[in-house]
C-alpha cells in the first residue's frame, strides 16, 4: 500500500469515527499519523502530579500497585498524606522500604480482604487495572475500602488504537501500549466507554476526569471515547 | 555479678560431627566489620526486698539479667537498636566471647554471636551508628535468672518451682534494664521468630518508648500446628527418666528427651524443599545400613543438632520458653481478643518480614498481622522474603534482611 492510499483510506475510516478527520488537510493528517514520540517521560507519570493537585492535605491514602513507591513519596512529602501502599513485586516493596513508604506486599487479585470498609478516603489504582485477573472485584473493592477511588487506564477506545487494529489487522502497539499480545501484562484492555457502562451500571459517579490526549494533558471532555489516549477518572458512590 | 549458666558440662568440640549449618564467611575478630572479642555484663534488675512482678501473678526477686553491647550510646541517647533473641538464643549477637571457655558455652569458640552477619561496623544494624543492647531472657540459661539459677530461699536450682514466665514480661524486664542505662526511648526494636514476637510486644506494651518495631518471622500469636509441635518437645523432656520432675540439676538431666526436643523443633525451622535440597535421600558412606542406626544424612543432622543442643541448652529453660511462646497472643493481651484493637495502640513505625517456605509462623499469618494494621490506620511495612529455607531464614537470607534492615532503620522517625 502506497503512502497515499494508507493516508487516504485512514482519512476514510477516521471520518466515520469523527468528522474534524474529515476537514484535515493531508499534512496534518500525516502529522498526526507519524510514528510518536512519546510526549512525555513514561517514568514521570503525568497522572502523578494531578493526583498531586487534587490530593487535600492530610487525607488518608491506599495506593494498590504503589510499584517503588514514588508516588506515595510525593504525597507524604507534599501533602502529608496518611499513605499505605500495597504491591506484589518483592523488589519494589524493596524499594518502598528503601524510600520510607510504608508497602504491604500482597496481590490485588486476592482482593483488600481484611481491609476494614471506609478505611481510606481515597483509594489509588494507577495503570494497573488492566493488569488484574479480576478487574471488577477490585473496583468494587476499592470503593468498599476508599470514599473515593482514583482510577487511571490506558484507552483502548483511542483513535490510533481503532485505526491500528481497522488497518492492519493486529493487535495495536503504542508508545502507551508497547507490548505484543503475547508478552503484556495488560490482560483486561478496556475502552472509557467501557468504563463509563461499568459505572453507569454501578451507580459509581465519575466526580471528577482528566485526560492524555493527542497534544497533552486537559479535563476529561465530551468525544474523549475518541480522543483520549489515557485516562484518570475520581469516582466515588452514589453518595460520594 | 556474675550468674555462671549451670548447664551440662561437656565439651562440644568433643564432637566430630562438623556443623553442617551454612555459615558463610563467618568474620573473624580482627575484622573491620566485626565487633571483635566481646564480654557479656549483668546487671541486677530485681532484689528480694524490690522484686519484679510478673504476669502470672507472682513475683521473683533477685533478677539478674546477663547482656551485652555493642556501639556507643550516643550524647542524646537516641540511637539505641534493642535485639530480641529467639527461643535457643543468647544476648550474644555479635562477635567473639572472650568467656567462651565457660561451662556450657563452648560453642561460642567456634563460631561469632548468632546475628553476626548482621551487627557491627558498617553492618546492616551498624555499630557505627547504633548503640545495640540483647540480654537474655528471664526463664533462659545464658547468664539471666532462670530455673538452673540458685532459688536463695533454698540454696539449690529452682527447677519447677521457678515462676511462669510470659513474653510481656521479658519485654517488662527489657524495659527495666533500658531504665538502668538511661535510655528513655529506643530508636528501634528488632526480633525474629520469638524475638519477633517480643518486637511486637515492645510496639504494644510500651508506644511510647519505641519509634520502629522489627517483627521477623513472626506473628501475634503461634498456630495451633505450632502449639502442638512446643508440645511433643516438652513431653520428650519430661517423660526422660533423667528428667526427676526438674530436680536434675547436677545429675545428668533429661538429655536423650531435650535432644529429640530439639532434633524435632528443628523439623519446624526447615522446609520440605530445604531438606530435600540439604540432605535428600542420600546416606552416609560410613553408615552400616539395614538395621536402625543413623544412616541418611538427614538423620545425622538431626542427631548432631539434638546432642550439640544439650551441651548447651538447660531442659528447664526449654520448657518455660516453649511455654512463654505457646501463651503469647497479641490480640488477647493487647485488644481483649481483637487484633486490630490491640494494633490501635501502636505508635511506632512497624515492619514485618515473613519467608515464603516458612510454616511455624506462616506468610499468611504475618499478612494477618499486616492487614490488622492498616485496619487499625497504622502504617505498616510487610515484606514476605522468598527462600526454600523455612523459618530459619530469617537468620540465613543475610542479604535481603539485610537491605530491608538497614533501610528501615534510616527512615524518618514516625
Amino acid at each position: 500500500m502506497n503512502p497515499v492510499d494508507s493516508l487516504d483510506r485512514s482519512r476514510r475510516l477516521l471520518a466515520q469515527l469523527a468528522p474534524s478527520f474529515s476537514s484535515m488537510d493531508d499534512s496534518a493528517l500525516a502529522a498526526l499519523l507519524a510514528p510518536e514520540a512519546a510526549p512525555h517521560d513514561p517514568a514521570e507519570r503525568w497522572q502523578d502530579a494531578i493526583i498531586e493537585s487534587i490530593l487535600p492535605r492530610g487525607a488518608s491514602v491506599l495506593d494498590l500497585g504503589c510499584g517503588d513507591g514514588k508516588l506515595l513519596a510525593r504525597l507524604i512529602e507534599s501533602k502529608s498524606v496518611r499513605g499505605q501502599g500495597i504491591e506484589l513485586d518483592a523488589d519494589a516493596v524493596f524499594a518502598c522500604v528503601a524510600r520510607d513508604v510504608p508497602a504491604l506486599q500482597s496481590d490485588l487479585n486476592a482482593g483488600l480482604r481484611g481491609f476494614a470498609d471506609g478505611g481510606f478516603d481515597y483509594v489509588i489504582l494507577e495503570e494497573t487495572l488492566q493488569t488484574l485477573a479480576r478487574p471488577v472485584e477490585v473496583l468494587h473493592e476499592m470503593l468498599r475500602v476508599g470514599r473515593r477511588g482514583i482510577v487511571s487506564f490506558p484507552n483502548f477506545g483511542h483513535w490510533r488504537v481503532r485505526l491500528d487494529l481497522a488497518l492492519r489487522g493486529r493487535m495495536p502497539i503504542t508508545d502507551r501500549l508497547p507490548h505484543r499480545w503475547h508478552d503484556t501484562p495488560n490482560i483486561h484492555l478496556f475502552t472509557l466507554a467501557d468504563f463509563r457502562h461499568w459505572a453507569d451500571e454501578r451507580n459509581v459517579r465519575i466526580v471528577e476526569g482528566h485526560v492524555l490526549g493527542d497534544a497533552g494533558v486537559r479535563p476529561l471532555a465530551d468525544g474523549d471515547d475518541l480522543f483520549a489516549r489515557e485516562v484518570l477518572v475520581m469516582v466515588g458512590g452514589e453518595d460520594a | 555479678m556474675s550468674n555462671p549458666p549451670s548447664n551440662p558440662t561437656s565439651d562440644p568440640s568433643s564432637n566430630p560431627a562438623p556443623s553442617p549449618r551454612p555459615r558463610p564467611g563467618d568474620d573473624p575478630p580482627d575484622s573491620p566489620s566485626s565487633v571483635g572479642h566481646t564480654t557479656a555484663r549483668s546487671i541486677e534488675l530485681a532484689t528480694a526486698e524490690h522484686p519484679l512482678q510478673l504476669d502470672g501473678g507472682g513475683v521473683i526477686g533477685p533478677v539478674v539479667v546477663e547482656y551485652e553491647t555493642y556501639g556507643t550510646l550516643s550524647d542524646a541517647r537516641d540511637n539505641a537498636v534493642l535485639i530480641a533473641h529467639a527461643l535457643s538464643g543468647d544476648a550474644h549477637v555479635a562477635g567473639w566471647d572472650r568467656n567462651a571457655h565457660v561451662a556450657g558455652r563452648g560453642y561460642r569458640g567456634k563460631h561469632p554471636g548468632w546475628w553476626d552477619a548482621m551487627v557491627g561496623p558498617g553492618k546492616a544494624i551498624d555499630t557505627n551508628r547504633y548503640f545495640v543492647i540483647c540480654s537474655n531472657v528471664l526463664g533462659g540459661c545464658y547468664g539471666t535468672t532462670g530455673p538452673s539459677s540458685i532459688n536463695p530461699a533454698t540454696g539449690k536450682p529452682f527447677g519447677l518451682s521457678f515462676p511462669l514466665v510470659t513474653v510481656g514480661d521479658w519485654v517488662r524486664v527489657q524495659a527495666v534494664l533500658l531504665d538502668a542505662l538511661g535510655i528513655e526511648k529506643l530508636h528501634a526494636v528488632v526480633g525474629g521468630s520469638l524475638g519477633g514476637q517480643q518486637a511486637l510486644e515492645w510496639a504494644l506494651a510500651y508506644p511510647d518508648r519505641v519509634e520502629r518495631s522489627i517483627v521477623l518471622a513472626a506473628s501475634p500469636r503461634l498456630s495451633s500446628q505450632g502449639l502442638a509441635f512446643n508440645a511433643v518437645g516438652r513431653e520428650a523432656i519430661m517423660n526422660d527418666p533423667g528428667f526427676a520432675n526438674g530436680d536434675y540439676h547436677g545429675n545428668g538431666g533429661p538429655n536423650h528427651g531435650l535432644a529429640v526436643a530439639r532434633m524435632m523443633a528443628h523439623i519446624t525451622y526447615l522446609s520440605e524443599e530445604g531438606m530435600h535440597e540439604k540432605f535428600g535421600r542420600r546416606r552416609r558412606a560410613s553408615a552400616p545400613g539395614g538395621g536402625f542406626g543413623v544412616e541418611f544424612e538427614v538423620e545425622s543432622y538431626l542427631t548432631y543438632q539434638g546432642r550439640a543442643f544439650v551441651e548447651r541448652f538447660d531442659a528447664n529453660s526449654y520448657l518455660y520458653i516453649t511455654r512463654a511462646m505457646d501463651y503469647y497472643d497479641a490480640a488477647d493481651r493487647w485488644g481483649a481478643g481483637d487484633l486490630v484493637a490491640a494494633c490501635g495502640r501502636i505508635e511506632s513505625k512497624v515492619m514485618v518480614v515473613s519467608f515464603s517456605s516458612d510454616w511455624l509462623y506462616t506468610p499468611a499469618q504475618c499478612r494477618e498481622f499486616a492487614v490488622a494494621m492498616c485496619r487499625a490506620g497504622k502504617p505498616i511495612t510487610y515484606v514476605d522474603v522468598p527462600s526454600c529455607y523455612g523459618h530459619d531464614a530469617f537468620l540465613i537470607e543475610t542479604a535481603p534482611v539485610g537491605r530491608l534492615l538497614r533501610h528501615f532503620l534510616a527512615g524518618e522517625a514516625p
